[in-house]
């Protein structure tokens, strides 16, 4: 069934084709659509799950802990403060390793109270045990959603799927829905190896002495370790079941390009559009889109950039101190690569705060970094439109 | 200074019809009553359409954080305890995410003067319940959360042990006016619940529901007794007027260091921004 749905809703409908069986969840613009919607379908019938409407972000995440902890399918959503505000039980569920789905729309944090799109709320908790999946329209976040699961509940590990504010929580476009005896062959009811079962009981969260939390510590890698390949056969099942596939890193016209641009979020369709113009007028342009930023896809980025003359990275997020964190993480994925095919990496800071990225803008990113030499050794870090 | 000198330029942008102007106005009214300057006055709010206030009053403001009003405004009044520091914000930033800092801003009892704008929704994130929300009102519309009992804040406040509890209706502008000159007079903690109206969130005639739900304490009512103060607030409708008032020279006797008003900041922190003429 198709449908012209804006992103949130796009959240919802795959929530519930997803039959999560808790949501607990604290308002917050622009997320407030998604669990207002998933509200209404627990009231009126349309998904068997239980709604708590919980008092803050931090009870709504200690909630979907709880809850996933008695092996049940728990879904929550948020936004910037609120994500900001769950960072302790981010840990928490991440080492607790509980499969845990939950959608951050990306929003600037405060003061400067902001409600416009950039990366740092969801940047600054990855380091939290959460693998994060970054969409770019809203058929890839109802597919995203859905698949969101199946990768956690397969590794016992909590993903964040993630949407930039507006341009994709409160855009409209048309989304294929899949039916729900369609979504139930791909993802049957969760199996949790470890739950709290009263016939087999167990205390969770004990005292971890320094003999043995290294090692639990070591088997969250190793989980990590395992998630590239393990999203690879999810997302080539979903192919050919619905055929569509979103890949964790995407290259788009970049086989003989000399210089590629490197985005996340809605930025790449407007890149998209640059990338077509620009080579209609013959310039050797491409484009590589990273979905998956944790774990970071290393050697699919090695692959899809050795040989690349000249790399811009568009980050919209700042680490202050070191550097746009896409560009940063990006630059030591590609250290290992002989000099001769290590692309040149420059970075650019834009969009902060909700401000326009247009196509004049990723040009003006992209002629600058065409026209600098192509130097391994050489980069730029430029904030791109500030006002002296 | 009359109470519009204590208005910025700033125009609110709250609806036309909003329970949040009566406030603005009584509290300036009652700033200029007591004769409160702009550079001895601290507003602090956390997140809301009711948070919103402090910008459209002259004074050291500060909109911050949803629901840790009253942690930053306790740290504030420490460093500056001469300034009249009153905190503001909604039933979604008080009562639900926030909730936790009252019962220990109130034992700590530091003199704050804290008033909450209590619409029974969460307006700025456009009318999700919030705590005090009635359940017939969730049932009837819809909302989530429709099998939740709704808190009784004052009931709340009076069993931690807060020393002057007053509730006003946000369009009865004298009344309103005096609650908030004695709670800002009040030397220690005091909280002041304002019923306030929404005219977008909630039905039309939501205010006057309120007003006729409401009754002012009669004179003879002993406001320093506190079982007559928890009865008062337990049988349905609002008691308007002051609820408790702990009697002065208790207050004296408990109140602790930090809201020893003669503490005196090192002098670079006293000179920093006071005004130079
Ligand atoms: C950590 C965090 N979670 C959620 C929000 C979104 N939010 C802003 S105001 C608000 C509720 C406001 O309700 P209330 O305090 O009653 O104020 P009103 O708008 O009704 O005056 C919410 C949920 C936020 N800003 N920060
Ligand atoms: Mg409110």
């Amino acid at each position: 069934m198709k449908k012209v749905i804006v992103g949130n809703h796009a959240v919802s409908w795959g929530v519930s084709l997803a039959r999560a069986e808790v949501i607990a969840a604290y308002p917050i613009t622009p997320q407030t659509q998604i669990v207002e919607e998933l509200a209404e379908m627990c009231d009126d019938g349309r998904l068997a799950a239980k709604f708590i409407k919980v008092e803050s972000e931090h009870s709504a995440m200690a909630a979907c802990i709880g809850a996933s902890a008695t092996g049940v399918r728990a879904f929550t959503a948020t936004s910037s403060q609120g994500l900001l505000l769950m960072h302790e039980l981010l840990h928490w569920a991440g080492l607790g390793r509980l499969p845990i789905v939950m959608a951050d729309i990306n929003r600037a944090v405060a003061p400067g109270w902001n409600i416009w799109t950039d990366q740092n709320d969801t940047l600054a908790q990855r380091d939290t045990g959460w693998v994060q999946l970054y969409c770019e329209n809203n058929q890839e976040v109802l597919d995203t959603t859905i698949q969101a699961f199946a990768l956690a509940e397969k590794l016992s590990l909590p993903v964040m799927i993630v949407l930039d504010a507006f341009f994709l929580s409160h855009t409209s476009e048309p989304v294929d829905i899949p039916s729900p005896a369609e979504v139930d062959a791909f993802l049957p009811r969760r199996d949790a190896a470890l739950k709290l079962d009263t016939r087999d009981p167990h205390a969770f969260g004990a005292l971890t002495t320094p003999a043995v939390y290294m090692e639990m510590r070591k088997r969250q890698q190793e989980a990590f370790d395992q998630v590239p390949e393990t999203l690879r056969l999810i997302d080539a099942d979903w192919d050919r079941r619905f055929g569509r596939s979103w890949g964790a890193v995407e290259s788009y016209r970049t086989s003989d390009a000399d210089t590629v641009l490197v985005t996340s979020g809605t930025i790449t369709s407007t890149a998209r559009y640059v990338i077509n113009e620009r080579r209609e007028r013959g310039e050797k342009v491409g484009l590589v889109k990273i979905k998956m930023f944790r774990p970071f896809p290393t050697e699919p980025l090695r692959r899809a950039l050795a040989g690349i003359p000249k790399v811009a990275v568009l980050d919209r997020n700042i680490s202050p101190g070191h550097g746009g964190i896409f560009a940063e993480e990006l630059r030591s994925a590609l250290y290992d690569l002989p000099s001769a095919r290590r692309p040149r990496v420059d970075g650019y800071v834009l969009g902060l705060g909700g401000r326009d990225v247009t196509p004049e803008v990723i040009g003006e990113c992209l002629d600058a970094t065409r026209g600098n030499d192509s130097s391994a050794n050489a980069r730029e870090d430029l904030w791109v439109g500030v006002k002296p | 200074m009359k109470p519009k000198d204590l208005r910025t330029e700033l125009l609110p942008v709250w609806c036309t019809g909003c329970g949040d102007f009566g406030v603005l106005k009584g509290l300036t009214q009652a700033l200029s009553d007591l004769e409160i300057a702009p550079e001895k006055l601290a507003v602090i709010s956390g997140i809301g359409c009711s948070s919103r206030l402090p910008g459209y009053v002259k004074a050291y403001s500060f909109n911050t954080i949803h629901g840790r009003a009253l942690p930053i405004a306790s740290g504030l009044k420490t460093a500056r305890p001469e300034l009249t520091t009153v905190v503001v914000g909604g039933d979604g930033d008080g009562f639900s995410i926030g909730l936790g800092h009252l019962p220990h801003a109130i034992r700590r009892d530091i003199n704050l003067t804290y008033i909450v704008m209590d619409n029974g929704i969460y307006g700025l994130t456009k009318g999700q319940a919030s705590p005090t929300t009635e359940l017939e009102s969730k049932r009837t519309r819809g909302l989530a959360g429709g099998d939740e009992q709704p808190l009784n804040p004052v009931l709340l406040v009076l069993s931690a042990g807060c020393g002057f509890v007053a509730r006003t209706h946000a369009g009865n502008m004298p009344h309103m006016r005096e609650m908030m000159k004695q709670a800002i007079e009040y030397p220690g903690f005091s909280f002041v619940h304002v019923l306030a109206g929404c005219v977008t969130y909630q039905p039309r005639n939501y205010s006057d529901q309120l007003l006729q739900r409401s009754y002012e304490l009669p004179a003879e009512y002993d406001k320093s007794d506190l079982g007559a103060a928890i009865t008062a607030v337990r049988d349905g409708r609002f008691a308007l007027g002051v609820i408790y008032k702990r009697p002065l020279e208790e207050v004296a006797a408990t109140a602790g260091a930090t809201a020893d008003e003669d503490w005196t900041p090192p002098d670079a922190v006293l000179k920093q921004d006071l005004p130079t003429e």
